[in-house]
């Protein structure tokens, strides 16, 4: 938000560098964007915001040529467009760095940059220039990308650059950043953002497509709001604030969900005592972790993604068994115990995971909201289901927690990630296991929701329920936490007092204890491995 | 140099050439995200056409020439069915292998005249390299073979640098590995794998002219038996790489000679033949345990649920 001040203005009267001029798209009966205008200065980063199904990929997707508006213009440099096809845009100088990767796992990097676009002599691919392509494009964004590695080798953050190579390759001068950051750690997202100023100093137009409000304030000059298909609101960032932005999104205030701290504490729910794990590959081994959650208790783990933080939670739940160490519930002994007798005996858990593990896709709401209670009556019994009993469940379980759904029989890949994490809360919470285990409740999901999620979480600590709570995002455990432990390359290596977990003290502890106050360009090394 | 190592490597160069063409087209198709499982008919396919066209024509390499062109115009049934029209590829191949094995004893009755095996005296075979005779090492090994031998072996290779090494081969790997990615760079998904599977017919056409021509100068009902399916091994062995893939047809060719040999110290024949379909099954089985390791080793929960009773065993195993 710094020093982006009279970007865009320098160009005079220019024309925008893209523009869509009254786009209308529908989908069947469902209006998806109403007659948009949305102008993209060149040189500028542009934030385009809206909660899930406020049409701001729709709107990209005719930008980039994937849907043809049912009314409206596309224009490039002020003159108008047709894009049939990603191809017309492509060739138009349109690049798009999707949220799903369309990269080759097997191929280089430079093979994936070149592709379809390869330096060749005689049908016989020129490798050396290949490289020396990817290479002179890396150097003039900052970026640092072996060209030579094969993509499938490389942590997310790093594919991501090779589709930024590939834009830039066909020689883009107007990217697309589909919701970048979802898949990023957060030191990955710091120098993301340094090559999207760098790339926009040197006059590429980027439109950063987000629902996160801290990431337009940091990177982006301007911002158009979406919701319901039409812009709310037009905003120039160095003159906005979050709670002006978060409000155009989802149409009113926003009261962040806070712990209240201070609470009494109980007795311990948890205790897990010099546990040791194997390390899986691209993570950490766990050594020698201890943590002690109590009644009425949100215990933090914060650190980058891959330092023992999944292990340690699936020593707790029961999927890993641990070199050694011990965890208690209620000071009994679980070892040996396997995930049924866990559940049992009173641990829900949320993974991090939600299509994967989380939820059973292709089953309905109703059928996902059973699972795990389905040998208990009223739901199950003597190994018979009753469908009456579970749909009965599924609907007071969607109306309490406000699930929007088109009904507890539709699967639950119809669902938008929030709504979707509403039912996996639900099921896990419905029985109000003494310890709930959560990694990462709020990731894909919108601001609106992202807030009753949290919500949800501190009820469960104010019911006297033990909560442990694993997330990459620091002003979450910074909301939610009672204490705060980091996990760094498989050990705790921080323990801090709500009070203390600053955004400085957090962030430092995650990269490195010791090398505080590292900025966004250094912070990549510690990021990507 | 031993001459009967050098005559058991010519055996296994000669076992080894059929399945290896078959295999290389499998290989082109699995690049390019096609599973191509007819290898079994394309192969016996071939065989009869250049038998019966050599044998009508009295040139043997319009037989061959004929083979190519009969077993890629068969290929379209899966070019079409599988690619453009979107069938399930290995449906369709099913039907390809039994079209194949009844359409050849069919055709071989009607046209030919004969049952079971159609040999007559004077039908053209492909000729020797006798030019090689006298040269060291090459002699040996390549002198009582066709042309067909050593050119299957320059092919693993060539189609290896090809794929490794033009731009038409990048993109071909590219469409096999992520098709949506391809089509959004402008690659015509389609009809690249519609052309791949025609030249992976072609290849079979000549892995059938040689089986039918060259190995032995004959065309049996079914004279395949199984060799197509042994090709399909390899490709999944080799995981589609034209190098591996020679060296896994090689090891099959090496079993099928060996076969021959243990025939030679009085064992029984039954038990002989079986030798290549009997390394075929302990490779891939030995394969599956690798390949089982290596997900154990990236995602331990996945695995674990996957293979509990394996993991009850070696509980040391994943680390």
């Amino acid at each position: 938000m710094t020093g982006s001040t009279a970007v865009g203005s320098a160009a005079g009267g220019a024309p925008p560098a893209a523009e869509l001029r009254g786009i209308t798209k529908r989908f069947g009966p469902v209006l998806a964007v109403d007659g948009v205008d949305l102008a993209l200065e060149r040189g500028t980063v542009h934030a385009v915001v809206g909660e899930n199904g406020a049409g701001k990929s729709t709107l990209m997707s005719v930008l980039y040529g994937l849907h043809r508006p049912d009314a409206g213009q596309v224009l490039r440099d002020g003159r108008e467009v047709r894009l049939g096809s990603p191809l017309d845009a492509i060739a138009a100088g349109l690049g798009m760095v999707h949220q799903h990767f369309r990269l080759f796992g097997s191929l280089t990097v430079a093979e994936n940059v070149v592709y379809r676009a390869e330096p060749a002599r005689f049908g016989v691919l020129d490798r050396r220039a290949a490289q020396e392509r990817v290479a002179e494009l890396s150097a003039r964004i900052g970026l640092d990308v072996d060209p030579t590695a094969r993509v499938d080798t490389l942590p997310l953050g790093v594919r991501q650059r090779v589709e930024i190579l590939k834009a830039l390759h066909r020689r883009a001068e107007v990217l697309i950043l589909d919701e970048p950051t979802a898949v990023l750690t957060p030191g990955e997202v710091d120098s993301l953002f340094v090559v999207v100023r760098r790339m926009a100093e040197q006059g590429t137009t980027v439109a950063l497509v987000t629902h996160k409000v801290r990431e337009v304030l940091e990177v982006t000059d301007r911002v158009t709001v979406l919701r319901d298909g039409v812009v709310t609101a037009r905003l120039t960032t160095a003159q906005t604030t979050a709670g002006e932005i978060v409000e155009a999104m989802i149409g009113r205030g926003l009261v962040p969900a806070v712990n209240p701290r201070g609470a009494v504490r109980g007795d311990p729910v948890l205790e897990v005592d010099g546990l040791r794990m194997p390390a899986a590959p691209g993570a950490s081994r766990v050594q020698d972790v201890s943590l002690r959650v109590s009644a009425g208790e949100v215990v933090g783990i914060a650190g980058v993604s891959g330092n023992g933080q999944r292990e340690l939670v699936e020593a707790v739940v029961g999927l890993r068994r641990p070199e050694s160490g011990g965890v208690r519930l209620h000071g009994r002994d679980l070892a040996g115990l396997g995930v049924r007798e866990r559940r049992r005996l009173g641990i829900a858990y949320v993974p991090e995971d939600r299509q994967g593990m989380g939820t059973a896709a292709s089953l309905s709401v109703a059928d996902n909201l059973a699972l795990g209670h389905h040998r208990t009556p009223p739901i199950g019994r003597r190994g018979r289901l009753s469908p009456r009993a579970l749909r009965a469940q599924a609907a007071e379980l969607v109306r309490r927690l406000g699930v929007k759904t088109a009904g507890v029989a539709v699967p639950v890949s119809s669902l938008s990630g929030g709504n979707a994490q509403k039912v996996v809360l639900a099921r896990e919470l419905h029985h109000e296991a003494p310890l709930l285990v959560v990694e990462q409740p709020t990731q894909g999901v919108d601001v609106g929701a992202g807030e009753e999620i949290h919500r949800l979480l501190l009820d469960v600590r104010s019911r006297g329920g033990a909560v442990l709570l694993v997330s990459y995002e620091i002003t979450e455990l910074r909301a939610l936490a009672d204490r705060v432990l980091v996990m760094l390359d498989g050990a705790v290596t921080a323990e801090l007092d709500a009070a203390e977990a600053t955004e400085e003290v957090l962030g430092a502890a995650m990269v490195q204890a010791g090398r505080a106050g590292s900025p966004a360009g250094s912070a990549s090394g510690g990021g990507e491995r | 140099m031993d001459v009967l190592n050098l005559a058991f490597v010519a055996a296994v160069l000669t076992s080894a050439a059929p399945v290896l063409y078959a295999a290389l087209g499998g290989a082109l198709c699995g690049r390019a995200g096609v599973f191509n499982i007819a290898l079994e008919g394309q192969l016996l396919w071939g065989a009869f056409t250049a038998v019966a066209v050599s044998w009508w024509s009295g040139n043997p390499w319009l037989g061959v020439l004929a083979a190519v062109a009969a077993t890629a115009v068969f290929s379209l049934v899966l070019a079409v069915g599988a690619v453009a029209f979107r069938a399930d590829p290995i449906i369709v191949a099913v039907g390809m292998n039994l079209l194949a094995l009844g359409l050849t004893g069919f055709v071989m009755r009607e046209a030919l005249g004969a049952t079971g095996t159609f040999a007559p005296a004077g039908l053209p075979g492909l000729p020797d390299l006798d030019v090689l005779d006298g040269v060291p090492v090459l002699g040996p090994v390549l002198g009582r073979a066709t042309v067909l031998v050593p050119l299957a072996l320059v092919l693993a290779v060539v189609l290896s640098l090809w794929l490794a090494r033009t731009s038409i081969g990048l993109r071909l790997r590219g469409v096999g590995e992520h098709p949506e990615a391809a089509t959004s760079l402008g690659v015509p998904v389609t009809r690249y794998q519609m052309a791949t599977v025609v030249v992976a017919g072609a290849l079979c056409g000549l892995g059938g002219a040689q089986l039918s021509l060259g190995t032995v100068t004959a065309f049996t009902e079914n004279m395949t038996a199984g060799r197509g399916w042994v090709a399909v091994a390899a490709v999944m062995l080799a995981v589609s790489r034209p190098l591996w893939v020679l060296g896994a047809c090689l090891l099959f060719g090496a079993a099928e000679a060996w076969g021959f040999r243990l025939q030679g110290i009085g064992l029984p024949q039954q038990l002989t033949d079986a030798a290549p379909y009997l390394v075929t099954l302990v490779v891939l089985v030995l394969s599956r345990i690798r390949v089982r390791r290596r997900l154990r080793a990236a995602d331990p929960v996945a695995a674990e649920s996957a293979a509990h009773p394996e993991t009850a065993l070696h509980p040391e195993e994943p680390r």
